[in-house]
């Protein structure tokens, strides 16, 4: 039992933790935007995948973290962009068209893997991290918390501006009179649709950022079916955080670390079935909805299309 | 038939047929911009999974566990349930009956083993969906993301059983003991075909029966459109919601065990078809209706069973099938929406 104190034990628990839980970070911070302006957008796993493919070929061929990043957000956005138009436009059904896009993101994926890589699956390079200062040297927690890829530090950021924005600003207020009611918004003076297509355009270039980490820093390579549901969990996330980014970055964590604990017992010479572990995650969100979900608040007109004058 | 009869029905056609069109089209391209020729393609699935006689029967064959599945997810949705779950019911159930048979097989005559194995699939998908009907009923918690999150619970549960508890020492690969070909459901005639399709069809027409024409089926529907509405005609909206539930995903359960003892057999570590995220876009597409339902599920049986035969063939993986699905969602939701447009044109 010694194993699982020493600090390469501890130290490799928590890096895994952090890189597990980043992708779940950004998605679940982008699924909040989402969910506050009433968009329920079950279509974040699809947004991921194809963030986590684009970034990958991107980082790949460009032979740059950055521009594979960039690129699995804006792959991540394209998807959106689909979804901005049939369900906030079209008022078409959310599940559905998420579903769809879901199922078309995982099947052009896989397709377009099987034409591209499936004879090599190259693998990236190491990823380029940038240790804090000082930070980075403290024992434990130094290298698991402070040496990381840029945009981990973005996603704890991000997490911050959020709660300022989602506070402070008119445009945290359009968003939330978005979900809560958004006949209020439109009388206002506030198009509801452009707020609505902006949040949901943010949550996929969020996904997509996340499913590029986890491709190109997490995998260091790209997998048909990669996200195995993260895309799920980072929408109970943003459903259990109540509108609170610091939730999400919590959470997501806490996720990270269940995630991480395979590996980590495996460094420390314990073998547990991987169903055992894949389950843990799935396991804990529905200990902690049966738990706590009485208090899981969603905005009023999440789901609904706005259509004026309808009642 | 009148004229405005006859241009209902038409209608109603174009607005099903011309979704399914466009999305073959619109895959076709995807396939030329992949460097595979879209009419080898679709022609080798029509030539392998509707004219060849063992395509044909394969294809019909494969109906019976997606008819079961969709005669639930019926049931759910027409009682505005969203239960994504189906996938981890479906698996669980065949795990556990693929475990059964074959200790029952020799005990039991196989009269009284196959209900037996129904009874237990149901009983194992019902309960698969106890959790997050709960969660509805009592919490109002939104069942997409627990229904969800219980089916990859439900995946990676019978993948230990399979490994740890079922597993069949004499094999190498962790599988469920055999179930011996002689002890599965019978043929019909000369054909492949066992009779679990026609309980199958049965099965989703009982369905649509069941929705339009009980007691029962009238109360689903009421908390289906209206669930405020339910509350004041004094529905127990609780106990229905576990109802619909516990049939929804009895029903996808009873879908993996007619597989099991009628094609499979057994069950391999890591089999999961993922079948109920593929027929949930069907029974959209059947805007919940039964026939309809029907009509798809063989439409989509044929393109799975000469989509496979057409991956080793053509080359081109049957990931293909996922693709032409969401395309066939999306054009439905779009044609439904220019015609409910052109409706309120039309109207003002």
């Amino acid at each position: 039992m010694d194993a699982l104190f020493t600090e390469a034990f501890i130290g490799a628990l928590l890096f895994g933790a952090v890189t597990a839980g980043v992708p779940l970070l950004l998605a679940g911070l982008g699924e909040q935007i989402s969910e506050k302006a009433g968009v329920l957008n079950i279509g974040i796993e699809g947004m991921m995948l194809v963030g986590a493919y684009v970034g990958f070929t991107v980082a790949y061929y460009s032979e740059s973290f950055f521009w594979g990043f960039l690129a699995g957000g804006i792959g991540g956005a394209a998807v959106a962009a689909i979804m901005v138009v049939l369900c906030v436009y079209a008022s078409m059904n959310q599940i559905v068209v998420g579903i769809g896009i879901t199922l078309a993101a995982e099947g052009m994926t896989a397709l377009e893997h099987h034409y591209e890589f499936s004879r090599s699956y190259p693998r990236l390079g190491k990823t380029e991290s940038w240790p804090i200062p000082g930070l980075s040297d403290l024992p434990y927690v130094g290298n698991a918390f402070f040496n990381h890829s840029p945009l981990v530090y973005f996603g704890v950021v991000l997490t911050f501006v959020l709660v300022w924005l989602f506070r402070r600003t008119h445009v945290g207020l359009n968003l939330q009179a978005a979900g809560d009611k958004p006949a209020a918004l439109d009388a206002a003076g506030v198009s509801v649709a452009t707020t609505r297509a902006l949040a949901v355009l943010s949550t996929g270039f969020l996904a997509g950022l996340g499913g590029a980490y986890l491709s190109s820093v997490a995998g260091g390579l790209f997998l048909p079916f990669m996200t195995g549901g993260a895309g799920f969990i980072a929408i109970v996330l943003a459903m259990l955080a109540r509108g609170k980014p610091t939730w999400v970055l919590l959470g997501a964590f806490l996720f990270g670390a269940s995630l991480s604990l395979t590996t980590a017992m495996q460094v420390a010479g314990i073998n547990v079935p991987t169903d055992i572990i894949q389950m843990l995650p799935f396991a804990m969100v529905i200990l902690v909805l049966v738990a706590f979900g009485r208090n899981s608040r969603l905005p009023p007109a999440l789901g609904l299309p706005y259509r004026r004058g309808e009642r | 038939m009148n004229q405005s009869q006859a241009g209902a029905i038409a209608g109603s056609a174009v607005r099903v047929l011309l979704p399914v069109l466009l999305a073959l089209v619109a895959g076709g391209l995807i396939l030329l911009a992949l460097g595979a020729d879209p009419i080898a393609y679709y022609g080798y699935v029509v030539q392998r999974g509707l004219l060849s006689p063992t395509g044909l029967e394969g294809s019909i064959t494969r109906m019976a566990p997606l008819l079961l599945i969709a005669a639930g997810l019926i049931v759910a949705f027409r009682a505005g349930l969203w239960n994504l779950g189906v996938d981890g019911q479906y698996l669980l159930a065949t795990v556990v009956v693929a475990a059964l048979a074959p200790v029952l097989a020799p005990l039991v005559p196989s009269w009284l083993m196959i209900p037996i194995c129904l009874a237990v699939a149901f009983a194992v998908g019902a309960a698969w969906s106890v959790i997050p009907a709960f969660l509805k009923a009592v919490h109002g918690i939104n069942e997409i993301i627990s229904t969800l999150m219980m089916s990859f619970l439900g995946v990676s549960l019978a993948n230990i059983l399979i490994k740890i508890v079922f597993n069949d020492t004499t094999t190498t690969v962790p599988q469920t003991e055999t179930l011996a070909v002689e002890d599965r459901l019978s043929r019909l005639g000369d054909s492949t075909v066992h009779w679990g399709v026609i309980l199958a069809v049965l099965a989703v027409i009982g369905v649509h029966y069941l929705m339009g024409h009980t007691a029962l089926g009238l109360r689903l529907q009421i908390i289906g459109s209206n669930p405020r509405t339910a509350i004041h005609a004094g529905l127990n909206v609780k106990r229905l919601t576990f109802i619909a539930f516990a049939l929804s995903a009895g029903l996808a359960g009873v879908g993996g065990a007619i597989d099991v003892i009628g094609v499979q057999g057994n069950v391999r570590a890591d089999y999961n078809p993922a079948y109920g995220i593929l027929v949930i876009p069907l029974v959209f597409l059947a805007r919940f209706n039964g026939f309809g339902v029907i009509a798809f599920v063989f439409f989509f049986a044929v393109l799975m069973i000469g989509g496979e035969s057409a991956a080793r063939r053509v080359g081109v993986p049957n990931f293909f099938v996922l693709v032409l699905v969401a395309l066939l969602l999306t054009f439905l939701a779009l044609v439904e929406y220019l015609d409910h447009e052109r409706r309120q044109k039309r109207a003002a």
